[in-house]
This record gives C-alpha cells, structure tokens and sequence, in this order.
C-alpha cells in the first residue's frame, strides 16, 4: 500500500480543515453566502474523502449505518418541530416571532435552528446513499 | 439589430446548451449517458433563471454598505431548492440503473427493449 | 441607446464569453464522446463552469451549492454507478438520428422566437427587478436580521417550500435504500455464524 502514503497524510491533515469549514458555512448563512444545504453537502463530502483512502470497513466502525438512519430523521424533526413549537406558543405554523419576545432575536433563532436540521438532514442522506453505492461492489 | 445581438446572445448560447442536453436524452441509447445529459438540460435552464434576475452594476444580494443596487434574490432562492431536488433525481437515476444493470444484464436501451419483447 | 463602457464591465463580458465557449464545448463533445470515463469527467467540468458563470452574474449562494453537489456529489455517484455496471464503453448507434435532430431544431427555434419578448440582458427597467425584489431587499434586515437576502427568503419568507425540499432529499435518500441499500442484516448475520 505504498502508492497511497501521501494520501493518507493529507486526509489526516484535511478532514478537520474540512469540516471546520462546514461549520462555519452553516453558522455564518445569514451574514455571507452559505447555509445548511451548502454545509451538508460539504460536511457529507469529507467522510467520503474518509472513506474513499481508508476503506468502507473502517468508515463503517466509525459512523455506523444506523446512526445514519436516525440522523437522517432527527433533521426532519428538528425543523417541523420548530414549526410545531411555534403553533403551540400562539403563532401560525413557521412562524419565528412568537419564540422571544424580540422580533429579530426570535427569527435569529428559528433561522439558525432550522438550518442546522436541514444540514444534518443533508450531511446523513448524502453519506447514507454513499454506504448503499459502495457496499454494493463488496462481494 | 446589433442592440439585439448585444442584448440577447446570453439566452441564445444558454438555449443551444439546454438543446444538446435534450439531444443526448432522447437520442443515446446508453442509460448513464441520458443521465448525464438530463443533468446537463437541468444545470442550463438554472443558468437561464439566473440570467434573468442579473442587472447590471449590481452586486450579490447582501447588504452592506457602500451598495446600493443588488441582483434580484428570489430567483436564487428558487434555482437553490431546484438544484437539491436535482441531485436527488440523479441519486434515484443512478440506483435504478444498477438494479437495471443486474435484472438484464446491460445498460444499452434497445438490448433491454429486444430482452422485454422476448419474453 | 448607448451604455457606457469601463474597463471592469469590458472584462466582466470577456470573462462571460469565455465561460460560455467553454461550457458549449464541453456540452458538445458529452454528445459525440463514447468513452464513459471521460463523459463523467467532461460533466463534472461542466458543472464547475457554470459555478464560475454564477459567480460572473452575481449568485454567490447558487455557484456554491452548484459546485458542491454538481462537481462533487453527482460525480462521485456517476463514478460508483460507473464501478458497479462495468461498462466504459457505450455502443455505436445503429441509425442515423434524424428525427431527434428535427424535433430538437423545432424546440430551439421556438425558444429562440420566444426570447424576443425578453428584457435585455441586465435592463434595470425589467419587471424582474419591479415589484417584489424592492421590498425584500428594503425590509429583510429589519424584519429578519439577516444580512444576507437569500437565506432570508429561504429560511424565513418562504420556509415551509424549504421543508418540503428537505422531505424531498429525505425521500430520495430512502428510495436508494430500497433500492439497492438492503444488505445490512443478511452480512451481520452471517458475522455472527
């Protein structure tokens, strides 16, 4: 395995770097380009990275399938949940004025919470239909 | 005349664009190649929408100071959620032609269409 | 109707032209090429240069997004789709395609008609720019908070179109389950035996 030393170093030095980023696209949507689809899509594309130089067995010990499952749904949740919480706090349903009393803290809220399900939504059904790809080819 | 030309060879160049992807759709036989150009169809149309909300000497739409004139934000907004619905669309493409692949043993259009006739 | 031309608007056209030469380049040889592999390849070029051509026409969000998905994702899955089936190379059509050519010179041709009605390219005057872009540009920031229009628009304005886009890449990503995902309890099984 010799041809894929420089590989290995550089996802090491690259996967923090990587998702770093993510972070900071997703928290930062509201102040420059970015959001919660932009970060899931890149926080999906470095375990692929992972996974690609270290093998799927490896990937799989560290992000079980399963989890990916329940990811995939907890991000649903968290932004229909932000819109039910709004109907039972007196609003219509999405609406972010009712979850402060500021009217800009509460859109801060509801926009930052929202876009956090929406990445982790995105960052598990990417990598969740990358694991359904690659086991396919294992015999 | 040249008013024209000047004003609208954007839109002609990005309909030649969306015509060979509809070209390679409806003409290749090969299933990854259809899949290929249908994502080729799809990318120009967004470049079309987005042609139409540019004005000239604006900026992106993030207000900040100095900036008065700023492109329009909701064609962005629709060709973002487009562009998702997109790749899922490739995603569930792409899955069904590896089920194709191992139900008739080929990916070419006509050799799946004589195995169906067959039967 | 003359515009006034500068330098910065000179090279922003320059840079325009190019893009597009290359972008109809690629599109062509995707239609002439055989070779899988580079059919791939030559797609996910394409991708990246129509990120560059939404940067030049000022949609920061939308050439991120493009390049991300369509020059990462959407090559990757090709790739893998490529891997799976084995086959690289595709077969040589047996006719001619005229009545494809027919009906895609017809639609070009309407479209072309049809572009005539169109505002130039970048009019202020347009009605694109009139009714609703003024009022989410004046008030996003003292109604939402948020500097940045567009996730403005998509996070709150219109945030339930954007749950039904999440629900629509949560499908897809169970669609491929079934399809092709359901080997997990089989290989766990036979680890255990």
């Amino acid at each position: 395995m010799k041809h894929n030393l420089i590989l290995r170093v550089i996802v090491k030095y690259l996967f923090p770097v990587i998702a770093l980023f993510a972070f900071y696209v997703l928290f930062h949507g509201e102040y420059g380009p970015g959001g919660g689809f932009q970060a899931g899509v890149i926080m999906g594309v470095a375990i692929i990275f992972y996974a690609l130089v270290f093998g799927l067995e490896t990937t799989e010990q560290v992000i079980p399938p399963q989890i990916l499952r329940i990811l995939a749904s907890t991000g649903i949740l968290i932004y229909a949940g932000t819109g039910v919480v709004t109907m039972l706090m007196g609003g219509n349903f999405l609406d972010y004025n009712m979850l402060s009393l500021n009217q800009v803290e509460g859109q801060h809220i509801g926009i930052i919470v929202i876009e956090v399900g929406v990445g982790i939504t995105v960052s598990a059904v990417m990598l969740m239909i990358f694991y359904a790809f690659a086991s396919k080819g294992r015999p | 005349m040249i008013d024209i030309i000047i004003g609208h060879y954007n839109y002609w160049v990005v309909i030649l664009l969306m015509m060979a992807g509809f070209y390679t759709v409806i003409s290749r036989g090969n299933l990854i190649k259809k899949i290929a150009g249908l994502n080729i169809f799809q990318t120009s149309v967004f470049i079309l929408y987005i042609s139409i909300g540019y004005i000239e000497e604006g900026t992106t739409p993030i207000i900040a100071e100095g900036f008065t004139r700023y492109s329009n934000p909701l064609p962005h907004a629709l060709i973002l959620t487009a562009i998702v619905v997109g790749v899922s669309t490739t995603a569930l493409g792409l899955a069904l032609i590896v089920r194709i692949k191992e139900a008739y043993g080929t990916i070419e259009e006509d050799e799946i269409h004589d195995q169906d006739m067959s039967l | 109707m003359t515009k006034s031309i500068t330098v910065t608007a000179l090279i922003d056209t320059l840079i325009d032209i190019t893009l597009l030469v290359f972008l109809t380049t690629t599109a062509i040889a995707i239609i002439k090429i055989r070779n899988l592999f580079v059919i791939i390849m030559l797609f996910g070029i394409f991708s990246l240069h129509s990120a560059g051509l939404f940067v030049v026409m000022d949609a920061a969000d939308v050439a991120f997004t493009e390049a991300a998905v369509g020059a990462g994702i959407s090559s990757v899955l090709m790739l893998a789709t490529l891997a799976l089936t084995k086959d690289h190379e595709e077969k040589k059509p047996s006719h001619h395609a005229r009545i494809p050519l027919l009906v895609v010179l017809i639609t070009g041709a309407a479209l072309v008609y049809g572009t005539y009605d169109i505002p130039s390219f970048g009019d202020p005057l347009s009605p694109a720019q009139q009714h609703l872009k003024p009022r989410y540009i004046e008030r996003s920031i003292e109604e939402t908070g948020a500097p940045n229009v567009v996730t403005a628009v998509l996070a709150s304005y219109r945030g339930y179109d954007t749950l039904g886009e999440v629900v629509v890449i949560f499908t897809a990503g169970v669609g491929v389950m079934l399809l092709i995902g359901g080997r997990l309890k089989s290989r766990r099984k036979e680890d255990k035996q």
